[in-house]
């Protein structure tokens, strides 16, 4: 990372991260993670969601798929960026809103 | 999930020739009928339903993907096909591109976990580029069976 030669964007470089559950019963299909992309999209931050041991591309709805999240299962969000907080409360709402 | 547990391969289309998005649609529901999958009685039901999705939201996920599908009653299990535009269809994707590569499905309304691991494998295979761009220029039936039949052998997904 370019930031990493750089002391002063580092300390401002924000690494936030928070775990959530996936509560819809369909499941994290097609119609949630074009929302979940879409909003995650909105931030500079660069965005990640892992599941067990596996991470992909949070702006990415191919990536997002891949993930195939039941209901029940927890993913950690991950958000590293100038807006990594805003980013990280926008996403995280979404599950616990069951992407209503 | 494999494609080969979902896609009805007597429903594969190389060369849709629908140009809009409800046509093509209902070019895919057509095959299905034709393969013996799908009671014809069952194709209107199907196609609207199939449409009502897509006005919630585009299922062309991008790199001239979409994944239009439905749950409906009339299935036992998750069914699937795939069919090929050469031309590509306005199909008011997320990335506002063109679609050439179909992969319809219809799930049983009470099997979201089986239709969450179908799309799965469409997205994982998909990002690979070669795949992408193997499907896109399969000329025939066979050819498109023989690249699903070499996905699901893991010969693209690293």
């Amino acid at each position: 990372m370019k930031s990493s030669l750089n002391p002063v964007l580092t300390m401002e470089t924000l690494n936030v991260s928070k775990k959530v559950t996936v509560q819809n019963a369909q499941g994290l299909h097609a119609r949630p993670a074009d929302l979940f992309v879409k909003i995650a999209n909105r931030y500079s931050s660069s965005i990640e969601v892992t599941k067990g041991n596996e991470t992909v591309d949070g702006k990415s709805i191919l990536n997002i798929l891949t993930l195939a999240a039941e209901q029940g299962t927890e993913l950690e969000i991950h958000a590293i960026g100038d807006d990594a907080h805003e980013a990280l409360a926008a996403l995280t709402e979404l599950f616990e809103q069951g992407f209503e | 999930m494999k494609f080969s547990d979902f896609v009805c391969q007597e429903a594969i289309r190389a060369e849709l020739t629908a140009d809009d998005k409800e046509s093509v649609i209902r070019e895919l529901v057509s095959a299905l009928v034709e393969s013996g999958r799908v009671a014809e009685s069952d194709h209107e039901d199907i196609v609207k339903a199939i449409i009502k999705r897509e006005e919630l939201g585009s299922t062309g996920i991008g790199r001239g993907v979409a994944v239009p599908h439905t749950k409906h009653p009339s299935v036992e299990r998750l069914l699937g096909t795939v069919g090929i535009s050469h031309n590509g269809v306005d199909f008011d994707s997320l990335d506002g591109e063109k679609v050439q590569l179909l992969f319809l499905l219809i799930s049983p309304p009470d099997r979201p976990g089986d239709h969450l691991r179908a799309l799965e494998n469409i997205s994982r295979q998909l990002r690979d580029d070669m795949f992408c761009k193997f499907l896109k220029q399969s000329k025939s039936c066979a050819d498109i069976s023989q690249l699903l039949e070499e996905a699901d052998n893991n010969q693209f997904v690293s």
